[in-house]
């Protein structure tokens, strides 16, 4: 099963640009995703990688091969169309059997193919029906079966779950990639939802404005987010700005807006310099009252929503910047409005990035 | 009452009940008084005359043989029209190169010339001295039947590529992007995915075609020479007999004519629904070779060249002379009036007025037609029989319904004065296009629109004219510029109907068919004075809808 090497890959369309000087490489048999906002250009790119639009600049490798002027048909691809794209004159069936017989293969051969693969996504009662006879999750399922009795090594999925309830979605997930796992292709994902992404891939891609913000394994984004953004679009985070009042070693001292001094680790910034921590909502620790110690603000409870598993405070620090806690529900004491806590959490759990040019609301805006 | 005031009364008004189905039942009261049944029952009331054409069996078979070439060249151009109109859409609308704006601007052109100042461009084209037989020696192709076809493959051909062109930019291009991931080349996606899903825009384009072929009259009495399809029968019949042979043979030739045309028509709608385009076969390497390379290039070439030598430069060719008039005193003289001008300037007017009156009429009865047919105002089975009713007049050759309708009139409102029997005329022949468009643009707009305005408390009125009215704007104007072009351009109903008026088109034909002493020059400067105030008052039209189509 083939890898992808993208390099340098920059697209226009007309004065908008989609992708800034894209460079990646998903390795075979990856389950991979492209992560961002709308109009961050991973659709774009995956439309390049399938050959439906040609780059301005740069090279696309499928396996050892430069595709950038091979056609769409001849890239040996699967592609799973947000709106599924079921041909709406034929049935389950035909449409399942379109790859294999444009292919050239003869009727059984087509026939052979069809029938596993519906037996794979276990449409097989079905096959004579129409797509708009079938359920968004049965359109779905069928997308994929056409895309994968075509012959593809490497399968593209453009929000192939987009338009689907909360539920199916979730199932229908973990079921694409079980098939790909089986069947050891390599999958490119398109997908806005951080959840999605984070649950199916091996390795993620986070694209903003056209650009690579990071690319690592879900654990290693959510634990190691390399800018504000990633912070932020993966997960949850809490911003708080400061200076850098000390840096001794590895140590670095920052003084938050009201004069609260905080600790953390990171290195590589300056004495002075203007920074933002950025702290998950489920790192602090909070209790009643008020104490002292490393990384302890007091503040008071400004709002207490219940969320099933988890249970959210919304906490009005002493320099008056407000934080949101996540605890789980069923374990330890819950807080009222009004009552005065403390929060802290561990140094090493602070993330802290220089203050964005742009402003930080500006930076982690997703449109 | 000031303005608002008055508005805000009617918009109170039109909640009741009554009101709002009294409209929508003079609508439809309208159309059968007015476009539906005159023609059915003038034929009706003259029933008996037929006797005369079945009593002569020679005059019959001549009656019978004109009809039967009208349906087989119908049939054979507008084949051909889809044939080759189909790669001009896909070049016009899938090609990469920045003139094809151009090319898609100028395949209206012929659109846009009166179907009679075609005629007479395509017969200085193809068969006088000074056009291609210059080249030949000898007139390439003379008056008769292969010049019909050349004629009528010419002016129905912009209309199927319109109608193509629309349906590949609304199609969903996603389907096509799909079937080349899963292998397909180009020219195998296309025939097994995109045209079986936009086969019933292939359809209605064959019936535009068909229905405009079978129609045209003027054009193909300036070419036909000898040859008769059914329209120059019964011209030549009005020429030619007179009396009760005469009406009986119009008659019978109309009542053919109407039968047939509705009988393919009601075929084709019954039949093209289960027509099932070929998508299982495929031949992977020889589908492969056409998409790609030489056979895509010499498609393109192939379609370009069958578009500017045998549809634009013959339309456009009326220009030479009419170019050399301006240079001569032709020019002078016609704008003095002398001559045969005097009579030509008066058509003109009247052409441009019975335009504008029967576009205005169509608006006021047929924009509450088009809400009934695609809102279903009245009921789901009402409103869908109405919805193919309406179609009718668009399928009837327009000369057998000015013959029907025209004998109507006179038989029983005598005092008629001409002028409003070609108005009535003129009316049945353009509606079809008027509420069609307007159907379809009210169609597009979702209900809940609708529905919102009233849980916000607007009344029926209200929603339609603070809704609909501005969301449909851009396609009133559009089909008012249909209604227009097609009723400044109508031959064959006028000459059925007027004994004393003239239209412009009817002049032309009678210039060129010698019935009054015009030279080549005036009859060249009569078809540009047409062909450029025409197109002046359709460039008018379309800034009008440029400026205020932004929805």
């Amino acid at each position: 099963m083939p890898d992808v090497r993208v390099v340098n890959v920059s697209k226009k369309f007309g004065k908008i640009v989609a992708l800034d000087n894209v460079s990646l490489h998903i390795h075979e048999k990856e389950y991979f995703s492209l992560l961002g906002p709308s109009g961050c250009g991973k659709t774009t790119l995956l439309r390049l990688i399938a050959g439906l639009i040609q780059p301005d600049k740069g090279e696309i490798y499928i396996g050892e091969r430069f595709v950038n002027n091979v056609p769409p048909e001849d890239r040996d691809i699967g592609f799973v169309f947000q709106t599924f794209a079921l041909f709406p004159h034929m049935n389950v069936w035909d449409n399942v059997i379109y790859g294999p017989r444009v292919k050239g293969f003869d009727m059984k051969k087509a026939g052979i193919i069809g029938h596993e693969v519906l037996e794979m996504v276990k449409l097989h009662e079905r096959s004579d029906a129409f797509p708009n006879e079938l359920s968004g999750g049965m359109m779905q399922r069928t997308a994929v079966a056409r895309a994968l009795a075509a012959g593809a090594k490497l399968l593209l999925l453009d929000e192939p779950l987009g338009q689907l309830d909360a539920k199916v979605r979730k199932e229908l997930r973990y079921d694409i990639r079980r098939m790909v796992k089986d069947l050891e292709l390599t999958a490119i994902h398109v997908t806005h939802d951080q959840a999605e992404a984070m649950s199916i891939s091996d390795r993620i891609a986070v694209i903003k404005k056209g650009k690579v913000q990071q690319v690592g394994t879900p654990e290693e984004l959510y634990m190691n987010p390399q800018s504000v953004f990633v912070a932020n679009f993966i997960g949850e985070s809490n911003f708080l700005e400061g200076y850098v009042s000390i840096m001794t070693g590895k140590e670095t001292s920052i003084e938050l807006r009201g004069g609260t001094k905080v600790h953390a680790t990171n290195g590589d910034l300056k004495r002075g310099e203007r920074v933002v921590l950025a702290i998950r909502p489920e790192t602090f620790t909070i209790e009643k009252g008020a104490r002292r110690g490393e990384n302890a603000i007091s503040g008071s409870v400004e709002r207490v929503v219940f969320e099933g598993t988890n249970i959210r405070y919304e906490v009005r620090l002493e320099n008056q910047d407000s934080i949101l806690i996540a605890k789980p529900s069923l374990m330890g004491e819950w807080f009222n409005i009004g009552e005065k806590v403390t929060v802290s959490f561990q140094r090493e759990k602070a993330h802290v990035f220089p203050y964005p040019e742009t402003g930080l609301k500006e930076e982690i805006a997703v449109e | 009452m000031p303005k608002t005031k008055m508005l805000e009364a009617l918009d109170r008004l039109s909640s009741r009940k009554a009101v709002k189905y009294g409209v929508y039942l003079t609508a439809v009261i309208l159309f059968f008084a007015l476009i539906l049944l005159p023609p059915i029952l003038g034929i009706i009331i003259k029933w008996n005359t037929m006797q005369q054409v079945l009593n002569q069996p020679a005059l019959m078979s001549r009656a019978l043989s004109a009809v039967e070439n009208s349906f087989t060249i119908a049939l054979f151009v507008s084949a051909l029209d889809v044939a080759t109109g189909v790669p001009m859409a896909w070049l016009i609308t899938r090609g990469k190169s920045k003139w094809l704006n151009v090319l898609d601007t100028v395949s209206d052109i012929p659109f846009i010339v009166p179907t009679a100042a075609l005629g007479y461009s395509l017969l200085l084209f193809w068969s006088e001295p000074g056009g291609v037989s210059s080249l030949f020696g000898n007139s390439l192709v003379s008056q008769g039947w292969l010049l019909v076809v050349l004629l009528h493959f010419t002016f129905s051909y912009p209309v199927v590529v319109r109608v193509i062109v629309g349906a590949l930019l609304d199609y969903k291009k996603e389907y096509e992007n799909a079937s080349r991931t899963l292998g397909a080349p180009p020219f195998t996606a296309s025939r097994t995915v995109t045209f079986p899903i936009i086969k019933p825009s292939l359809i209605a384009a064959f019936i535009l075609a068909f229905s405009r072929s079978i129609s045209e009259t003027g054009a193909t009495f300036i070419v036909a020479g000898a040859f008769e399809n059914g329209p120059v029968f019964i011209q030549n019949m009005k020429k030619d007999y007179v009396g009760s042979t005469y009406e009986g043979s119009i008659v019978f030739a109309s009542f053919i004519l109407i039968a047939v045309a509705l009988a393919i028509f009601l075929t084709i709608r019954a039949l093209g629904p289960k027509l099932k385009l070929p998508v299982r076969k495929i031949w992977p390497t020889f589908e492969r070779k056409l998409s790609y390379s030489k056979a895509a290039s010499s498609r393109d070439s192939i379609t370009l060249l069958i578009f500017f030598a045998i549809v634009l430069i013959p339309s456009l060719f009326v220009a030479l002379p009419a170019l050399q008039a301006i240079f001569t005193d032709t020019l002078p003289k016609s704008l003095s009036g002398a001559g045969v001008w005097g009579e030509y300037w008066q058509s003109l007017l009247l052409s441009y007025f019975l335009g504008a009156v029967v576009t205005i009429l169509n608006v006021i009865i047929g924009l509450p037609m088009a809400i009934i047919v695609a809102r279903r105002k009245l009921g789901v089975l009402p409103s869908a029989v109405l919805d193919v009713l309406v179609n009718v007049p668009l399928v009837v050759p327009s000369i057998a319904l000015g013959v029907s309708l025209a004998i109507f009139w006179k038989a029983n409102f005598a005092f008629m004065p001409e002028m409003v029997v070609l108005i009535f005329a003129h009316l049945a022949i353009t509606y079809p296009y008027f509420v069609r468009s307007m159907s379809a643009a009210v169609e597009r707009i979702s209900p809940d629109l609708e529905e919102a305005a009233r849980t916000l408390g607007a009344k029926p009125l209200g929603v339609f004219r603070t809704i609909v009215l501005p969301l449909t704007k851009y396609s009133i104007l559009s089909g008012a510029i249909m209604v227009f072009t097609r009723s400044v351009s109508e031959t064959g109903a006028t000459v059925a109907v007027v004994t004393s008026l003239r239209t412009a088109p009817v002049v032309i034909v009678e210039w060129v068919m010698k019935k009054v002493a015009a030279t080549p020059l005036e009859i060249g400067l009569g078809c540009g004075f047409l062909i450029v105030f025409s197109f002046i008052i359709l460039l008018a039209l379309r800034l009008i809808v440029k400026g205020k189509g932004r929805y």
